[in-house]
């Protein structure tokens, strides 16, 4: 039951895009249509639910204060956590990559449609952003893996309807200077008003 | 992405270039107004929205940006023929993020309270794209100087535009700047403050805003 709160919560009122302004890049710029943005959502979604668990494992045996005592005694007061940015960023260019070669080799239909969104994902910023807050929220690991795929999920919803409402707006007059991104801005804080509405739901 | 190259006309030796030469400081005010990171390259939103609820952690992730900026420009200058072309994103990385782990224990260490109001989103300079982008675009095929100057540039082409919209968020939605309450200095003592502004939905409108002002002076049309 708390997990299913902590997945709603993370899909709608806690929404990456809306409340925390994550992967704000990638959902600009290719949410022009709305078959690619299926693509790069789902692409998302998968790589969020494999590197939040990952970063846990990272976070919880190597880099936490004390966490490497499983080596011995005389490393019971090591703390690394300063190396958590570069060991965090590492994990998911390597995850990304790896996943890049694993989808190839098993489904080839698949890496057709995700394949060219991969290597975009390793610099978004919503997926280092959920392995950092996994860490200020201090979840274990079922509920660090919740709360990647959930907040993938809530990703992939945003850009979805954005792409939606963009591929309508192509046929409306907008003003020469609000082309393009202007309007999308304002599109996306009405978006986020609509959310909004969800805030102090509690299941 | 592709590498640009400026082509310069070959320069006899004993004429060499000034440090601030016109060309070199085009690199500097382009990125203000014409070719802004943020209102026309579209890169770096992220960080641009999360903490422009006030001035002063605006300002201090401007600094921090500018920073990462400008040394990782520098470094990646110096490094670039030694890069292969097949790992440079991880090099890059790796760079940007020491850089960013140095600017985050800093800032623990001498300005916690704003370490904590800014949290993760320090981090996130990471994967904030303008760094990566002025890296991939112009340090992997410039000299030192010409670099450091360019993030200048970008540097102080995304703190205005952060600090706008962190202007008008903490003028409206509190009624201060800097923490200081202009308006209970001027004499307006109930000043309405508008909830809407401390919301990120304020902040999407207000830079939908400015992108909009900007356009329009500067005659960009996004087809």
């Amino acid at each position: 039951m708390e997990l299913i709160s902590l997945g709603i919560r993370s899909i709608f009122v806690e929404n990456m895009v809306f409340a925390y302004f994550l992967g704000m890049c990638s959902y600009l710029a290719v949410s022009k249509k709305v078959t690619t943005a299926i693509g790069l959502g789902l692409a998302v979604i998968f790589v969020l639910t494999i590197t939040v668990p990952a970063n846990w494992l990272i976070k919880e045996f190597i880099l936490k204060e004390g966490a490497l005592s499983w080596m011995g005694p005389q490393f019971d007061t090591v703390d690394l956590s300063f190396l958590q940015f570069i060991m965090f960023i590492a994990i998911i260019a390597a995850m990304v990559q790896l996943v890049e070669m694993v989808i190839e080799k098993l489904s080839p239909a698949l890496y057709g449609s995700l394949g060219i969104f991969l290597p975009l994902i390793a610099v978004n910023c919503a997926i280092l952003g959920a392995s950092l807050f996994m860490v200020q929220k201090d979840f274990n690991l079922i509920e660090s893996t919740v709360y990647g795929f959930s907040s993938g999920v809530g990703w992939f919803l945003a850009i979805i309807a954005l792409a939606a409402i963009r591929e309508r707006l192509k046929y409306s007059n907008v003003p020469d200077g609000l082309k393009g991104l202007g309007i999308t801005m304002l599109i996306t804080g009405l978006m986020g008003l609509a959310f909004m509405s969800f805030i102090g739901i509690s299941i | 992405m592709e590498t640009e190259t400026l082509d310069l006309p070959i320069v006899k030796k004993e004429q060499s270039e000034g440090l601030l030469s016109k060309r070199r400081r085009k690199f500097v005010t382009d990125p203000l107004n014409d070719d802004n990171p943020i209102t026309v390259q579209v890169l770096g939103i992220c960080s641009a929205l999360a903490i422009t609820l006030k001035m002063e952690p605006t300002l201090v992730m401007s600094v921090a940006v500018l920073f990462v900026i400008v040394f990782s420009n520098l470094i990646i200058s110096f490094l670039r023929n030694l890069i292969p072309n097949r790992v440079r994103i991880i090099v890059q990385l790796a760079i940007i993020a020491a850089l960013v782990t140095l600017v985050n224990e800093v800032l623990k260490a001498y300005y916690y309270d704003m370490y904590k109001v800014l949290s993760v989103y320090v981090g996130l300079i990471i994967t904030n794209c303008i760094i990566m982008g002025r890296l991939e675009a112009f340090a992997m095929g410039n000299k030192a100087w010409d670099s450091v100057l360019d993030g200048f540039g970008s540097g102080f082409g995304y703190a205005w535009i952060i600090l706008a919209v962190a202007f008008f968020r903490e003028l409206f939605g509190f009624g201060s700047l800097f923490g200081f309450e202009i308006f209970k200095a001027v004499g307006i003592e109930n000043f309405p403050s508008n909830g809407l502004m401390v919301t990120p939905i304020g902040a999407f409108m207000i830079l939908g805003i400015i992108i909009w002002i900007q356009r329009t002076k500067t005659g960009y049309v996004e087809h």
